[in-house]
């Protein structure tokens, strides 16, 4: 009895070094990233890991990871979306458009907006897959329509503003009160664990390895902890933000796709052998169609956030250095840009780390160009981290 | 073996612009049989390969498959008739561990969602009858050594529940050791009374697993052996042309 958990322990940590020899590092880098980038804007400014800053960058976060989302599934797929920042942008203003000079509901609007995105998407998709169209370049022609379609449907005023009693900028608004986050972060413990403990039991009856209560147990600890760290943290302030649940919801909903369902084993498969996906029967052209539309769907949900955030759309709407915010985050999160290799948690990392460092620069008062240059070095850092533990791999 | 083949080729015809890779030429496939294909680069092996797998279509000839004629104009076609291949790149994912390799394009579903658990099950069940061994079924298949992601593209094929294999130069990177595991695994498979097709450059190998050798000799049919009786040099021979 007593060698059991011995030897799981140690087929468990077997497990482990064998990922570690492949490369596999999980999240551990961006974990240690994330300890240093809080030490050190902690130690130089005292108000960094206050509730209130916490809960300023869990805002901060949501837009833009939303769309880093979305690429994440597009760079599974080894291919690249530039246009992302461009249709977050043009989704805002058309919800706008309609809801405010149109008079439409407010769901129907965004509802109609994220459609047309993802018309916009499959369409990017369609032309790459069918015409042989590189998406770099697809998408870079994206890039400039779309933001000019934007621009277009802004005139004469440049800017539209939300109006702020009610309807979408009231989103922004919205804490969840503290009894209702512990509920959430409750049920999405025990969903985790009876979902881990449903898995282990029927691995069982089929005869297969599982992995030991004690391993079940303790992820599922480790989880909790993680949540209540959460919702201790924001409730201190003014409680969970509705935007920050609605991408942590996308981010889970989008794990979930690919790791367990036949579409998302597709979406790896094409991304790491599209010839062998299409030889075992697969329609390479449909997962890629799809794959562009949700991204694209995804992209107009992070622009409809930022609009409801600033309570208004203007012609730098999914500008400036959003896109490339977002590949960033995706990339640093653990992404490969060549397809095949990543997970949906790579996006809410890897914004995490990236608007860290932004929201600490801006409580230093550090200047913009310092900004881009530190946010520049973080992102190097951390695909060379990425590159060097691959170097040992086989293949 | 004295009833009709399983798979009958008659002449086969087939031109590339100028070049006439294949002319009039045949072969037959029988249950629990392993049959080498044989000739030097050029000499339409892989045509005919591929004819019979469906990736190309043949100008002139007829294809019989358990008696009655068959048109193979697409590779779906080959596969209805219960005609596999595998091809020297294998066609593998290798981001996907090898339970995921093995039923990509056929997963195993419970409602829209993924039975790892039955596919994982099962792939257990296939590789251990084929002998089989990887240590992991969960590792990224690029962590696998040449032989083992042979033996997976192998086992792949056979899911499809085939009546005829056709490996297409299955030992060409392999090293001495691997060779061995995969023409194990390939004589496993016609003792479970499939029909072989083994291309092949490698005499020692076709001479240890092979029940007869076919030579195809610039499109031609250049000889046909029972390996058992006949010597290395007549089959190079046959092969080069200098038994004309």
């Amino acid at each position: 009895m007593t060698a059991w958990p011995i030897r799981s322990t140690l087929g468990a940590l077997g497990a482990t070094r064998e990922r570690l020899r492949h490369g596999d590092m999980g999240q551990a880098p961006v974990a240690i990233g994330l300890v240093l980038i809080a030490v050190v804007f902690q130690s130089m400014n005292a108000h960094f890991l206050t509730a209130e800053n916490l809960t300023n960058l869990a805002l901060q976060m949501v837009s833009t990871g939303t769309i880093a989302l979305g690429l994440v599934l597009v760079l599974l797929l080894g291919e690249i979306d530039l246009s992302a920042g461009s249709i977050s942008g043009l989704a805002a203003v058309v919800t706008t458009t309609l809801y405010v000079r149109q008079d439409w509901h407010p769901l129907v609007a965004v509802a109609v907006a994220i459609g047309v995105a993802a018309a916009i998407g499959a369409l990017h998709g369609l032309l790459s897959a069918l015409l042989h169209m590189p998406s770099f370049v697809v998408t870079l022609a994206g890039l400039i329509g779309w933001l000019g379609l934007m621009l277009y449907l802004l005139k004469p005023d440049g800017t539209l503003n939300l109006p702020f009693e009610h309807g979408l900028a009231v989103l922004s608004g919205v804490w969840l009160p503290a009894w209702l986050s512990w509920l959430l972060a409750a049920g999405l413990v025990v969903a985790h664990l009876s979902a881990a403990l449903s898995r282990r039991w029927r691995r069982l009856q089929a005869g297969l390895e599982a992995p030991s209560i004690a391993r079940v147990a303790s992820r599922a600890v480790a989880l909790a902890g993680l949540l209540a760290a959460a919702v201790a943290v924001l409730s201190a302030d003014r409680g969970v933000p509705l935007p920050f649940l609605i991408f942590c919801a996308l981010v889970i909903g989008c794990d979930l796709l690919l790791r367990r369902t036949v579409f998302g084993r597709r979406v790896y498969a094409v991304g790491g052998n599209a010839e062998a996906a299409r030889r075992a029967g697969i329609n390479v052209t449909r997962i890629r169609v799809a794959v562009f539309a949700v991204a694209s769907a995804l992209a107009a949900t992070g622009g409809v956030l930022a609009a409801s955030r600033l309570a208004a759309v203007n012609q730098s709407s999914g500008g400036s250095d959003i896109l490339l915010n977002a590949i960033a985050a995706a990339v640093i999160g653990g992404t490969s840009l060549f397809g095949g290799r990543g997970r949906a948690y790579a996006a809410l990392f890897g914004i995490l780390v990236i608007q860290s460092v932004a929201n600490g620069m801006l409580l230093l008062n550090v200047d913009s160009s310092v900004r881009l240059m530190v946010t520049g070095a973080v992102l190097a850092v951390a695909v060379a981290v990425d590159a060097t533990a691959r170097r040992g791999r086989p293949g | 073996m004295n009833s009709r083949p399983m798979v009958s080729a008659r002449d086969i015809t087939k031109r590339y612009g100028a070049v006439q890779a294949l002319s009039d030429a045949r072969i037959d496939l029988n249950a629990g049989e392993i049959v080498a294909l044989m000739g030097d680069n050029g000499a339409g092996k892989s045509t005919l390969v591929k004819i019979l797998s469906g990736a190309v279509q043949a100008d002139q000839g007829t294809i019989e498959v358990a008696g009655r004629p068959a048109r193979i104009s697409r590779p779906n076609d080959a596969r209805s008739l219960g005609i596999t291949t595998v091809f020297q790149d294998l066609a593998l994912a290798e981001n996907l561990d090898v339970v995921a390799n093995l039923y990509l394009g056929t997963e195993i579903r419970r409602r829209s969602v993924l039975d790892e658990v039955a596919m994982e099950r099962s792939a257990l069940d296939l590789l251990a009858s084929l002998g089989v061994r990887i240590r992991d079924l969960r590792a990224p298949v690029a962590a696998l050594s040449g032989g083992q992601r042979q033996s997976v593209a192998i086992a792949r094929a056979l899911l499809g529940d085939p009546r005829v294999v056709i490996l297409d130069e299955p030992t060409a990177a392999l090293g001495v050791e691997q060779t061995a595991q995969v023409l194990a695994l390939v004589k496993r498979l016609r003792d479970r009374g499939l029909a072989v097709v083994l291309v092949s450059h490698n005499l020692s190998d076709v001479r240890a697993v092979s029940d007869r050798v076919v030579v195809l000799r610039r499109g031609r049919n250049a000889g046909e052996f029972v390996t058992a009786d006949s010597t290395q040099d007549a089959i190079v021979a046959s092969i080069t042309g200098a038994d004309q």
